[in-house]
């Protein structure tokens, strides 16, 4: 069985970006919600019942083709901060990770499918994949329910459809998300009409970091509210296409941004390496926003290309949980901020400064920019 | 066979699934009228059953519209009440859904896109979710032909419905 230091030790897949075109979309994820007949919903079984489902589930879920050689763990068998830096990689909901006994998680080695047991529903699982690929996504969960539906009885009705613990999931008992950065699109002041236009087709628009309506880190998740009433297809199909839209207007604005002012556009990248680069203590909504302005040098190629990826696997590291994993023991909050610094410092010391001469004006398109020859 | 309302001589035989399970109840022509036997969407066994409406005396003119019972109404599957809805605005298990329809109607209205499923269904499931529609179909055959006194029909769709039930059944 694989361990929690061997599970965490490398970036998932989708991490990486590898051969994806995710300078704008993130990550697609695909959520899906299965409860079995005859047991009462996690939340409300009683211990013994909640038992009989793991007991019942897990080995199913561990015989999934997929599953060769899984992390799969008992919630009770983790540490608090264990199951802080799994929340962070996005492998397990923050409910979950709430729990304990009788809960359990099964992930494959690569991070790309994960499985959470008596979630809220007696099964969550979701898979992750780097770009605008929703429906790839949901092609290798369809694989994993199909397989799951021949060995455990599913609640199913024929008018409400998957049945699951919260009315707002019944039917398709799917959630589809995209992870945006749009940079240029905040900068431009375009972010609460493109938003506002998403909103009203019926998808939900939130920030990844941050509370209410703050977005930190200009990173935006978008998803569908509905369930019911509309096929899986249907549903994949409207998001993919707004998501694309929405890149487009980001890809746009990036392209106008560099036009109309590069002065400013520089400036703002400049002063964000400057501070990362230099800083002993940075908290963690400051470092999100100049990591972000990195992030969009990276893809007008101020940088190279590779700082986006690093970027990415930065905005992991810096998390509290990421932290205290990393310096092996609690940390007030002062000493997060200190050694927040000294990892972004170290990180990005082989990253040389902005080129601004080669800054895109074609606004990022990866086939026409130039060679920088830095990295 | 009596009426199941007023101990007449029952003529109207009906079948329909609550809470997953299948009910019969017979009754005299009189209070099928009265109870609506004759409009298919008027008529819930649920109430009848499950209490609220007159079982006594066939006084009662029409059923009311929602669901009887009140707070004290509870998931036969596992206890959940009215009371746990109202406070958590969640379920307690998969039967909760049959339990609580008329609630869960009223939430899911504006939620999403539509009342009905029409995307996956679980394989083994597909070929009970055709057999149920098949059934719903015959039941308002059923309504119908009741409706015009065409008792010969009747029967043989009754027949033909309990048939299907007993595969239902047998698949369960």
């Amino acid at each position: 069985m694989m361990r929690f230091t061997t599970l965490i030790k490398y970036p998932a897949d989708w991490m990486t970006g590898e051969g994806a075109d995710n300078a704008v979309v993130l990550t697609s994820r695909i959520r899906l919600a299965r409860n079995l007949a005859g047991i009462p919903f996690p939340g409300w079984a009683k211990k013994n019942q909640r038992a009989e489902a793991l007991e019942q589930m897990r080995p199913a879920v561990e015989s999934l083709d997929c599953m060769k050689d899984p992390f799969s763990q008992e919630l009770d068998s983790l540490s608090s901060v264990q199951k802080q830096v799994m929340v962070e990689r996005h492998l397990i909901s923050r409910e979950h990770a709430a729990r304990g006994e009788g809960s359990a998680a099964v992930i494959e080695r690569r991070q790309s499918i994960a499985i959470m047991i008596n979630e809220e529903d007696h099964l969550r699982m979701q898979s992750i994949r780097p770009g605008l690929e929703l429906s790839t996504a949901y092609e290798a969960l369809a694989e994993v329910d199909d397989q799951l539906a021949g060995q455990l009885e599913y609640a199913f009705d024929a008018d409400l459809g998957y049945l699951t613990t919260c009315p707002t999931n019944l039917g398709t008992g799917m959630r589809g998300s995209a992870m945006l950065h749009l940079p240029a699109l905040v900068l431009s002041d375009q972010i609460g009409q493109v938003l506002q236009a998403v909103n009203k087709i019926g998808l939900a628009v939130r920030g990844i970091f941050g509370e209410g309506t703050e977005s930190l880190g200009n990173l935006f998740q978008i998803s569908n509210q509905s369930t019911l009433g509309e096929s899986e297809e249907t549903i994949l199909r409207r998001l993919e296409r707004v998501i694309a839209q929405v890149a487009t207007h980001e890809r746009n604005a990036r392209g106008k941004l560099v036009e109309d002012d590069p002065d400013m556009v520089c400036d703002k990248i400049g002063r964000a390496y400057g501070v990362l680069r230099h800083a002993w203590i940075i908290d963690s909504k400051e470092a999100l926003n100049h990591l972000s302005l990195l992030r969009l040098g990276g893809d007008l190629g101020i940088f190279s290309h590779d700082t986006v990826r690093l970027c990415d696997e930065l905005l992991m590291e810096i998390q509290p949980a990421h932290l205290q994993m990393h310096s092996g023991r609690k940390l007030a909050p002062e000493e997060r901020d200190t050694i927040r610094a000294e990892i972004v410092r170290s990180r990005l010391q082989s990253l040389e400064a902005p080129d601004i001469r080669s800054i895109n004006k074609t606004g990022g398109d990866d086939d026409s920019s130039p060679d920088l020859g830095i990295a | 066979m009596d009426c199941d309302n007023c101990g007449k001589p029952a003529k109207v035989h009906l079948t329909q699934l609550v809470g997953g399970k299948v009910k019969k109840v017979a009754l005299c022509n009189e209070c099928a009228q009265t109870k609506g036997v004759t409009d298919p969407t008027g008529f819930a066994l649920a109430d009848m059953l499950l209490g609220g409406a007159a079982t006594s005396s066939g006084a009662v003119p029409t059923l009311a519209p929602t669901p009887s019972g009140g707070a004290a109404r509870s998931c036969p599957q596992c206890g959940f009440t009215m009371a746990d809805l109202k406070k958590v605005r969640r379920f307690g298990c998969g039967v909760c859904y049959q339990t609580f329809r008329e609630e869960v109607n009223q939430m899911i209205r504006g939620m999403h896109k539509g009342p009905t499923h029409c995307g996956k269904v679980p394989e083994g499931l597909m070929a009970m979710h055709q057999r149920n529609q098949r059934l719903d179909e015959l039941r308002s055959r059923l309504d119908q032909a009741v409706t015009t006194e065409n008792y010969e029909e009747a029967a043989g769709l009754r027949d033909e419905i309990r048939q299907l039930e007993e595969k239902v059944a047998e698949t369960d």
